[in-house]
């Protein structure tokens, strides 16, 4: 077969020849048969096309005929000043380069007992036990999380132990500077019953190449654990960025998650919440700004298991030039899922006529007692509020800008971390500068 | 200042105003009244740079300038200020960051160089004792949430902030107790002066007992009916709109 799919196929089994005895965890032998199990799931269904209905709307046609480096050369890039520039203060960071850890770049701080916070690369090859391997393997299998498995070489591991309270939010800076690279980045955070921390996964870029970033992450809740995750995209504007985020929640638990989408050319957001235990909660926010010819995708599938769970989800967006975002929210509440309360609201302003916006709520609700709602609403500036300023001086733009601000200022005010909302704004006021022109 | 000449206005093909003449000098107030629908709304959203009007004129000159076609915005740096009739809510903007920004674009236009944080809070402030207002109304959104007295006020201390040389109030006193007229009342009076002009609209004649006018003109039909001085609008206290072409009665005063 000479199709495109079968020569992706091809060239990365090739790759995964070549590069197999340079991967972490080479000697655990369950890791290493998951990996050519996952390349060879891949090879049979290859990338998926736009006839597959979870990507309806995102063509992944440039992905599928890319050739990326899979491994990254030694970065040679000054890195001290994007890092002292984005570190928040107080935080544990760890920063990534090109997928990597960065050890000389990092700063964890002082960790109370009971955080374990490493590369998991560091942990496969040094502590293989540590390791769980239903964690790694027990994403749904899917052609990102099957490449992911297949090359992942690094990503943060954590580990919260029982009852064990993090007050300063724990930072995860990613940094792409290489151009055709594929990013396989994978992280792991687990968190025991009753424990909680706050996670903040920032994706910059180095220059404005084109690359992919294939993130996924594994979040574990055990029994009335709570975790924060922010998700800030800012990736180059040429860079394809794929994040998949499976969560497994255990009662009373509690995952809210913001995703804060402003970079990448192509970007897709998976979130998978399984709220696995009675009484777990979760709640997903989201902002996307998008300008030019970017496509930003968000996908939420939220299943309620077990009886007297709630979610929330929020997502808002702002379109501009021939952009385009979709967003597709999922939730199925289980036969067993009494007393389910689930909300889902996404609120999208056009600033263009040629901007496009795809929104669909997916309800699925097999329990009689349940309380499910959900709303979409697309809409363009109120050009009363326009004129409104424009007379008291505030020139069109200035004036079309302080309104979309206000309309996605709302999802900052929602952050609990006062030094990270401070930076969102920040990021908030460039992007909308960018769209503005 | 003002220097209107056979206006014609319509919306939607459908004639609004129908050949205005109106000449106001620095230094003066006018006061336009007239029946609802006769285009006083209109006559000063189109000065204040409103789209969505097809208007001619002969001329429509501020200060010597033609306004018709002149961006709104410019039009505010250029010392045009209009107080809604009713004001825009906009939910997300602080309203304090709100006034900054408008008083800086037009400081900017002005050359002056712009006011900072301090700077601009000490200016509000006196604004703010001069019409009786709370600080914690520059912190909330603008207009969102305010009551109808509320939104009133907040106009007339957006024009004490911008200190317009043309002020056009879109019946500023509509909704407000007497109390609350007072001190719009004051905010209006205490920015007379030589160099600027006020035209007010307004249905009622109440606030012109305290804000005298130097002239009144009678709105019908989308033309000038009638002009006068102060006591023209006693009259039309007393005697309504009735003998004004398509006019309605006015009222009776208790309810004024």
């Amino acid at each position: 077969m000479n199709t495109p799919q079968a020569s992706s196929a091809s060239y990365y089994a090739a790759a995964y020849q070549r590069l197999s005895p340079l991967l972490p965890g080479g000697g655990l032998g369950w890791l290493t048969q998951a990996r050519r199990a996952a390349l060879a799931r891949f090879a049979r269904h290859g990338f998926p096309t736009q006839r597959d209905e979870d990507w309806k709307y995102t063509s992944l046609a440039a992905i599928a005929a890319a050739r990326y480096d899979l491994w990254p050369a030694a970065c040679v890039d000054p890195l001290a000043g994007v890092v002292s520039q984005r570190a928040l203060a107080g935080a544990h960071l760890l920063v990534f380069v090109n997928g990597r850890l960065h050890p000389g770049l990092s700063r964890p701080g002082d960790l109370p007992p009971g955080v374990r916070l490493n590369s998991l690369a560091y942990c496969l090859e040094e502590q293989p036990a540590s390791v769980d391997p239903l964690l790694l393997l027990g994403a749904a299998a899917a052609a990102f999380a099957d490449l992911n498995l297949a090359f992942m070489a690094d990503g943060a591991y954590l580990h919260l132990a029982a009852d064990c309270h993090l007050a300063a939010p724990i930072q995860l800076l990613f940094i792409a500077s290489q151009a055709n690279l594929a990013i396989q980045q994978r992280n792991v955070l687990w968190a025991a019953a009753g424990s909680s921390a706050c996670i903040i996964e920032q994706h910059v870029a180095l220059g404005e190449g084109s690359y992919l970033t294939n993130a996924l992450s594994n979040v574990v809740l055990e029994a009335g654990a709570s975790i924060e995750h922010y998700l800030l995209q800012q990736e180059s504007p040429a860079a394809s960025h794929i994040a998949t985020i499976d969560v497994r929640q255990q009662a009373n638990s509690s995952y809210s998650s913001a995703s804060f989408a402003f970079g990448a050319h192509l970007a897709r957001t998976g979130i998978t919440v399984a709220l696995q235990g009675e009484a777990a909660r979760c709640s997903l926010d989201g902002l996307y700004l998008t300008a030019g010819r970017q496509h930003v995708d968000h996908h939420t599938c939220i299943d309620h298991r077990q009886a007297g769970g709630t979610s929330r989800q929020l997502y808002k967006g702002v379109l501009s030039g021939a952009s385009r975002a979709v967003f597709n929210g999922r939730v199925v509440v289980h036969p067993d899922a009494q007393r389910s309360d689930a909300e889902q609201s996404n609120r999208n302003l056009l600033l263009s006529d040629k901007a496009e916006i795809d929104t669909k709520p997916q309800l699925e609700i097999w329990a009689d007692d349940v309380k499910c709602s959900h709303a979409a609403t697309v809409a363009q500036l109120d050009e009363e509020q326009v004129f409104y300023l424009r007379s008291r001086g505030i020139e069109q733009a200035k004036a079309r800008t302080m309104l979309s601000r206000a309309f996605a200022r709302e999802m900052i005010d929602r952050v609990a971390c006062s030094p990270l909302q401070e930076a969102l704004d920040e990021a908030l006021r460039e992007k909308l500068r960018v769209m503005s022109c | 200042m003002l220097d209107i000449r056979n206006l014609q206005v319509s919306v939607d093909g459908k004639a609004i105003l129908k050949g205005i003449d109106l000449q106001v000098k620095a230094g003066e107030v006018h006061a336009i009244m007239g029946p609802n629908g006769s285009g006083k709304s209109t006559l000063v959203q189109l000065l204040a740079g409103r789209e969505g009007y097809a208007a001619r004129a002969d001329a429509v000159l501020y200060q010597g300038a033609e306004l018709l076609g002149m961006a709104a915005e410019e039009r505010a740096r250029q010392g045009i200020f209009l107080a809604f009739q009713y004001p825009v809510e906009i939910p997300g903007v602080a309203n304090v960051y709100f006034l900054k920004a408008a008083c800086n674009a037009i400081r900017r236009h002005r050359n002056l160089p712009e006011l900072d944080a301090i700077d601009f809070l000490a200016l509000i402030r006196s604004r703010l004792k001069l019409l009786g207002m709370d600080e914690s109304l520059l912190y909330r959104p603008v207009n969102a949430g305010f009551s109808g007295g509320e939104k009133k006020r907040n106009e007339i201390l957006q024009m004490a902030v911008l200190e317009p040389t043309l002020a056009l109030l879109d019946e500023s006193d509509s909704g407000l107790d007497i109390d609350a007229l007072k001190v719009v009342a004051g905010g209006i009076n205490a920015l007379r002066s030589p160099q600027r002009a006020i035209v007010l609209v307004t249905h009622y004649q109440r606030l012109l007992d305290y804000v005298v006018p130097d002239r009144v003109h009678v709105l019908a039909d989308g033309r000038i009916a009638r002009s006068g001085d102060r006591q023209l609008a006693i009259e039309l206290e007393r005697t309504g709109y009735a003998d004004t072409p398509a006019g309605h009665p006015a009222p009776p005063a208790s309810r004024a």
